[in-house]
């Protein structure tokens, strides 16, 4: 288990695929949460972010902040990094390679999980450390004074954090194996975050009264109130209070635990071809 | 005893299509098994089965006395159906990577690089390798635990006459090293004449004969090129008997023991009959090949 987990980290590590969607990562959450909502402030323009004004951009907001791109898409980019550590075995067909190795199924399995739960954790530590940087020289420049949120709100926000990238990992590990490919999984997991569930809470919720209450049991509502309870604008998409931030975290976590269950049950009882 | 390889009534199906059927399959310690058939005959769904990639319909498999899924593949090496690696990953590092799964000591790595002559070109990406290096590469990666059993599907696919002339030599190493080596193939039968101790022929998921390479072909016989040949025809059969002489492509084939060849000549120069040629005459395996896979085709039909 030790030795797969080492040769997943290696893997990942190694691959340019997983660098290039850290660096756009990076780049989307530092553009829309502070560069174009302070090129905005500084200009005077009025838009649906300005009216957050400069509090809103400053070191005690950071949490909220950085937590607010999670529930759709930066959480988008991590489904994708999921179905890439899974999906890209059986796209290279390396399955059996690594499997007449010896390891047991589960055993890589659980590496890839662990290798993905690292990962989120990063991609969460590096979008709060850019946010960090951020909101720092924004507060230079305007000569605003510093506050940093407590440490307990940080750490809270980090954990919040990545509870929702790896739940959305460990559906992107789901959607890989369920599917073996790389591609279609990819396809039909952003086409849920990023299309139908904000379609579902822009137009089917309002409309039915079932459809906003199974939206409460779904995973992207439940990632958005938890962020929204920590701080995160509601002007984010996906970022929204349809439950209390306790019953947020618990869904998401439950979701993170099925995805995985999900994929590790497909996984053991299929065929390798 | 722990039989390297073992399966009872081994099966697999897959919807209505038998991949492979009712197959007992025996390979000895320290011996090279090659298992012949011919495309689609059911090798490789043997083989993953084998490995515990596919579940078998019904049957049982044990390696080294264990049965599949209770332990770990310890000591057993294998290459599947062309290789698979990761192509942002050099030979070296992918080789790294499998050690990691293995269990096996990194040590390794420049050793079977170098064993399968990749060592020179492994720093650079899989990507980038020819068809050759990438199955020498999948070679290196079955040999990286030290197999006890090694398991190579068609493992000369790509390689150049040198390379494969490589092969052969590195799996009659193994062999001689006491390695037991199960080799799969749907040609290059001369090949597996060279190398193997048994074989296995398989059609359409059964196997339909097994034993040496010598078993296999059968009788022997003397091929005699003679003038005149009807003198040396009548001749040969007053010697050994009409049922054992026949007349094909103007030469006579005699269906006797191939050290009888000198008392032979001797006989038919002393009849007044000129000798040109004088061999044993051997089936080919590919002879051999042909005909037990059309009895089988025959049969199901
Ligand atoms: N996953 C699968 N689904 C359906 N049929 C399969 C599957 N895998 C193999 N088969 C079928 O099982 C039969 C045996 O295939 P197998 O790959 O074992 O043949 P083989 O002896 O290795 O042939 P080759 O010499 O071409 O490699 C074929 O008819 C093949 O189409
Ligand atoms: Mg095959």
């Amino acid at each position: 288990m030790s030795g797969s987990f080492q040769a997943e980290l290696v893997k990942l590590v190694r691959r340019p695929a997983a660098w290039l969607l850290l660096a756009i990562t990076l780049v989307l959450a530092v553009l829309f949460t502070y560069v174009f909502p302070y090129a905005g402030y500084a200009a005077g323009t009025a838009g649906p972010n300005t009216g957050r004004g400069l509090p809103a951009l400053l070191p005690d907001r950071l949490v909220g902040n950085a937590l607010g791109g999670l529930p759709v898409f930066l959480g988008a980019i991590v489904l994708i990094l999921g179905v890439l550590v899974v999906g890209g075995e059986y796209g290279w067909g390396t399955w059996k390679t690594v499997l007449s190795q010896g390891p047991y199924r589960l055993a890589v399995y659980a590496g890839k999980l662990l290798t993905l739960a690292v990962a989120a954790l990063v991609v969460v530590l590096a979008v709060f450390g850019v946010g960090a940087l951020s909101s720092a020289l924004i507060a230079a420049a305007e000569a605003q004074p510093v506050h940093w949120p407590g440490l307990g709100d940080l750490l809270i926000g980090i954990g919040a954090g990545w509870l929702i990238a790896t739940m959305w990992a460990m559906l992107g590990v789901m959607l890989a194996v369920a599917l073996r490919a790389v591609a279609l999984p990819v396809g039909l997991g952003l086409v849920w975050m990023l299309a139908v569930q904000n379609l579902l809470t822009a137009i089917a919720a309002p409309l039915l009264d079932w459809v906003a209450q199974v939206q409460k049991g779904l995973p992207g509502p439940n990632a958005g109130s938890l962020a929204a309870a920590l701080g995160a604008s509601s002007d984010t998409p996906g970022v929204l209070s349809t439950v209390g931030g306790g019953q947020g975290a618990l869904v998401v976590a439950a979701y993170l635990v099925a995805f995985a269950a999900a994929g590790a049950v497909l996984l053991r009882r299929r065929d390798i071809s | 005893m722990n039989l390297p390889v073992q399966t009872v009534g081994l099966t697999k199906r897959y919807g209505g299509l038998t991949a492979v059927q009712d197959l007992d399959l025996t390979v000895r310690t320290g011996e090279v098994y090659g298992f012949l058939g011919p495309n689609g005959a059911g090798k490789t769904t043997t083989l993953r089965m084998l490995l515990g990639l596919v579940r078998p319909t019904a049957g049982t498999v044990r390696l080294l006395g264990r049965p599949v899924g209770a332990g770990q593949l310890a000591e057993v090496g294998a290459l599947i159906e062309g290789p698979a690696f990761y192509p942002y990953l050099s030979g070296r590092e992918n080789l790294r990577v499998l050690a990691r799964y293995a269990g096996a000591p990194a040590e390794r790595v420049p050793l079977v690089l170098d064993l399968v002559d990749l060592a020179g070109r492994a720093g650079d990406r899989y990507a980038g390798y020819s068809l050759g290096m990438k199955q020498r590469l999948g070679v290196a990666a079955a040999l990286l635990k030290d197999p006890r059993l090694l398991i190579l599907d068609e493992p000369t696919n790509g390689l150049d006459p040198s390379g494969t002339a490589d092969m052969r030599r590195l799996i009659r190493r193994l062999g001689a090293a006491g390695c037991t080596v199960l080799l799969l193939s749907s040609h290059l039968l001369g090949e597996v004449e060279q190398v193997c101790d048994r074989v296995g022929v398989v059609s359409q998921g059964r196997l339909v004969a097994e034993g040496s390479v010598a078993d296999l072909r059968g009788t022997v016989g003397l091929r005699v090129l003679a003038e005149p040949l009807d003198g040396a025809a009548e001749r040969a059969r007053e010697l050994v008997g009409a049922d054992r002489v026949r007349v094909v492509d103007g030469a006579l084939e005699l269906a006797v023991e191939p050290d009888r060849a000198a008392w032979l000549n001797t006989e038919l120069v002393r009849a007044g009959v000129a000798v040109r040629e004088l061999r044993p005459r051997e089936r080919d395996l590919e002879q051999v090949f042909f005909e037990l896979i059309g009895k089988e085709t025959a049969d199901v039909r």
